[in-house]
């Protein structure tokens, strides 16, 4: 049956704050759901439905419907890391499409930057009962070692170059340069990005995305709520989801879970990449754009640093405008985790409420696209397709 | 030149379960386990009790010879001590996360053969990591 059509996002907010050291972050996830229900222009009462991931404190999502004050009868916690939101998404318009419930209100927040965690060069450890920690913990595994392992690969594979990745962060910092809420608002060139510290070979500081605070919401309606509503309606067409790892031992660096997400959700919009106007790829580092956009299908495999050079990314210069909010390379990443703010620029495109300067004219047709988790190690890819009504 | 040693820095302890215990214990004894399906012959990695291709459980513990290639690598700077963090294919073709170590850090290249080294944890059993070696793999172009 598919849940094409049967869905819609009606709310979306994301929090202004990239600093929050005065904020609880159970706090910040109230602030961000009221922001996305008054941007629906509904209220906490009419939301049966509640999706939240890793990010938010305590038992599932059950403290935080307690915190929020909640009346639910339908509840989903699936942990994807940074892509659980777009996840969300797909399975809210499940549940709508099966009657579980008609307003689902999906919340990220968190505050890494306030509480000085070492994001990206500092080992983490999810959880010391995983069966891969006694594996590889010892080694070390930052998540910009990981992701700068992918990178190496894809350089040997296909003589992918770091100027080519450069691009990928100039196209973002061109797009962060209208956002007055952006961490990195000044435009950086191909040099600059060279020239920034080695982090991890290959990738140089300014492959890596900011750390912040804050966080983002959305509200998922049926159709039936979605025309009762006075916004422009955002129709979800399509959505998929897929998991990649080291499938036991076959480690694959240059692939990720896109090649299914992606796929399963063109199936089910049928639509192709040639249709989407604009796009917001998950860009925990520059690598993280190249990969995906490679296995969505907007180019072939190994042609991505061709695809990203020269522009080809910036709103009103190339042929595929990405992340117009200056996204997690330069805007925010709130709780070290990009999906949301990806669904949310999206849908800011599609309803015409980007910044002037870098709306994508007619863009009615929409995709975004997350990787959570690391994706040299385990991710999962969730892929969504959304089109203006 | 970036020199990395195999002491430079502290290797958290892996720890050992009902399931991993043999590995090791092998390990202490200077000897890396990787476990095969005796149903679908497949080699895996990292060592589980049911094999993850065939849902067997008769997987039997095999001594890998300790020849590899480097798959990736990527040299962590931002650090106190630059250390090496790579991905690593066995002679028994699977690839295994680990530190390259014993090295210029700055000459390693992806392709290039290592062998097997084992270096102390602080407080746990020594880990299997890998230094550059003249002594190629058998199935080298394979592992590339």
């Amino acid at each position: 049956m598919g849940i094409k059509g049967k869905a819609y996002i009606a709310g979306a907010y994301e929090h202004p704050t990239r600093k929050a050291g005065d904020k609880s972050v159970a706090q910040l996830h109230a602030e961000v759901a009221k922001g996305a229900l008054e941007d629906a222009g509904l209220s906490k009462d009419d939301v049966d439905a509640y999706f939240c991931a890793g990010d938010a404190p305590g038992l599932g999502a059950l403290s935080m419907i307690d915190y929020l004050g909640l009346r639910v009868r339908h509840l989903d916690s699936t942990e994807t890391g940074g892509s659980s939101y777009l996840v969300h998404v797909g399975h809210a318009a499940q549940a709508i499409a099966a009657g579980k419930c008609s307003v689902a209100l999906i919340t990220l927040a968190g505050r890494p930057r306030a509480d000085g965690v070492a994001t990206g060069t500092a080992p983490r450890m999810w959880n010391p009962g995983a069966p891969d920690v006694a594996f590889e913990f010892p080694y070390g595994p930052t998540t910009a070692g990981i992701y700068a392992m992918c990178a190496k690969r894809h350089m040997y594979e296909f003589g992918t170059t770091g100027e080519q990745l450069a691009w990928i962060k100039v196209a973002a910092s061109q797009h962060a340069q209208w956002n007055p809420h952006a961490v990195l608002p000044d435009p950086v060139s191909v040099e600059d990005v060279l020239n920034s510290p080695m982090i991890a070979d290959p990738l140089h500081r300014l492959d890596c995305c900011i750390i912040s605070d804050g966080g983002g919401a959305l509200v998922v309606v049926s159709p039936e709520i979605a025309r009762a509503l006075d916004r422009p309606r955002v129709k979800v067409l399509g959505a998929g989801e897929a998991p990649k790892y080291q499938m036991g031992g076959r480690v694959d660096l240059t692939h990720s879970a896109a090649i299914w997400s992606g796929a399963a959700a063109f199936a089910e919009a049928g639509v192709t990449p040639a249709d989407i106007k604009y796009a917001s790829i998950y860009d925990s580092f520059t690598i993280t754009v190249l990969i995906q956009l490679e296995d969505l299908g907007f180019c072939k495999k190994g042609e991505g640093g061709k695809f990203v050079a020269d522009g080809n990314l910036i709103s009103g210069v190339g042929t595929l405008p990405v992340n117009t909010d200056g996204g997690g390379l330069c805007n925010n990443h709130p709780a070290n985790r990009g999906g949301m703010t990806k669904v949310i620029e999206a849908v800011r495109q599609l309803r015409g409420e980007a910044h002037p300067k870098v709306q994508v004219p007619n863009c009615d047709l929409a995709l975004a696209h997350g990787t959570g988790g690391m994706l040299g190690t385990r991710h999962a890819g969730a892929t969504l397709i959304l089109e203006r009504e | 030149m970036t020199t990395i040693g195999s002491a430079q820095r502290e290797i958290p302890a892996p720890r050992a379960n009902a399931e991993t215990a043999t590995f090791w214990e092998a390990a202490a004894a200077g000897k890396l386990l990787v476990k095969k399906c005796e149903r679908c012959g497949a080699v895996h990695w990292y060592p589980r009790a049911l094999c993850p291709f065939c849902f067997s459980d008769a997987t039997t513990w095999l001594e890998a010879s300790g020849r590899g290639a480097i798959h990736s690598y990527s040299v962590m700077r931002r650090v106190p001590q630059p250390y090496v963090i790579a991905y690593v294919t066995l002679e028994e073709g699977v690839t295994m996360l680990s530190n390259i170590v014993d090295c210029d850090a700055d000459s390693l290249s992806v392709g290039q053969a290592v062998q097997l080294v084992f270096v102390p944890s602080s407080g746990g059993p020594p880990v299997p990591m890998f230094a550059p070696s003249e002594d190629v793999p058998r199935n080298a172009d394979r592992l590339r």
